[in-house]
């Protein structure tokens, strides 16, 4: 079902159908998480990738044509790269322990600390997340601070005519 | 904007709802699935639904540029400040232990600041995107 809604989102050249599409991706995206038991992950999936991202992507769109122009290179170098890549990885994830092995050393590290659960927060993924590996989550609260800073940096129109001519040189 | 009566009628259903739900799930990350992040983007999905149905200067009237940008730092500076109250407190630097004088109550404090501070700064974020994306093409489009 996925790889169906890439390989027609891949032919696609009509760039809305190609937004529809990455949100039904999204979607199915994160009914798989929740076939994992990963609800968390699927809950931001659907309302970042499916939901705010295609507003956003809608809004881009506005500003720019709707129809993807035709490839100017053949696609044969990137092809070749990208499937190496793809081969390389599935190399490597068939050195990684079976799904759900209970003797994996991820869950024979910190894991068993993480759930004798010294801090009494039922869900444990919120207790990670927040208390025991409270310095990453602050590190990607500054990330999604710095992408805003950033966004608008970029897209706030001056105020300062003058300066604006500056920049121009007269 | 102009839209039609069905959309406006269930978007003013469905609103209170998302915001709602929202709620539920950044307080009640600690028992079941959801938490800051979560809460933050289902809030700000919320608001922009809000503005695609009536258009983005209502929505900008009801939750203004200046508060989004403020709630961008904001939301930093509370957990960070989190960290701070833990050094004051005498633990270290996101030590929520010494929060409060039961342990496990300072724990539950010090993460329920930290996802609020989560919260704040994510949906603040994508308020501040949209709004920018949206803004723009339609003065651009003016101009043109």
């Amino acid at each position: 079902m996925m790889a169906l809604a890439v390989l027609v989102l891949v032919r696609t050249r009509n760039l809305f159908a190609v937004i529809v599409l990455s949100g039904i991706y999204s979607f199915l995206m994160a009914t798989l998480l929740v076939a994992l038991d990963a609800v968390d992950v699927a809950m931001t999936e659907a309302a970042v990738g499916a939901g705010v991202s295609t507003v956003l992507l809608l809004g881009a769109l506005h500003l720019c044509k709707s129809e993807e122009a035709k490839p100017v290179h053949r696609p044969w170098l990137p092809l070749s790269l990208s499937l190496a890549t793809a081969g390389l990885l599935i190399y490597g994830a068939l050195g990684l322990p079976d799904f759900a092995d209970p003797a994996a050393p991820i869950h024979r590290h910190v894991a068993p600390r993480y759930l004798q659960n010294e801090v009494d927060v039922p869900n444990v993924v919120t207790a990670v997340l927040a208390s025991f590996r409270g310095y990453d989550t602050l590190g990607e609260t500054t990330v999604v601070f710095t992408a805003g800073a950033g966004i608008i940096a970029l897209l706030r129109r001056r105020r300062h005519p003058r300066n604006e001519d500056g920049d121009h040189g007269k | 904007m102009e839209s039609s009566l069905v959309l406006r009628v269930v978007a003013k259903l469905l609103i209170p709802f998302i915001l709602l739900f929202a709620l539920y799930v950044q307080f009640h990350g600690d028992f079941g699935p959801g938490g800051g992040f979560q809460a933050g983007t289902i809030f700000a999905a919320g608001i922009v639904f809000y503005a695609l149905v009536f258009g983005l200067d209502n929505a900008r009237r009801i939750v203004p540029d200046r508060l989004v940008e403020a709630m961008l730092a904001l939301g930093v500076l509370i957990y960070a400040g989190v960290g701070v109250a833990g050094l004051l407190l005498g633990g270290n630097y996101l030590d929520y232990f010494v929060l409060a004088a039961d342990p496990v109550h300072g724990q539950h404090r010090g993460i329920f600041w930290v996802e609020a501070g989560v919260a704040v700064t994510v949906s603040g974020v994508m308020l501040k995107i949209f709004y920018m994306f949206a803004g723009r093409g339609r003065h651009d489009g003016d101009a043109a």
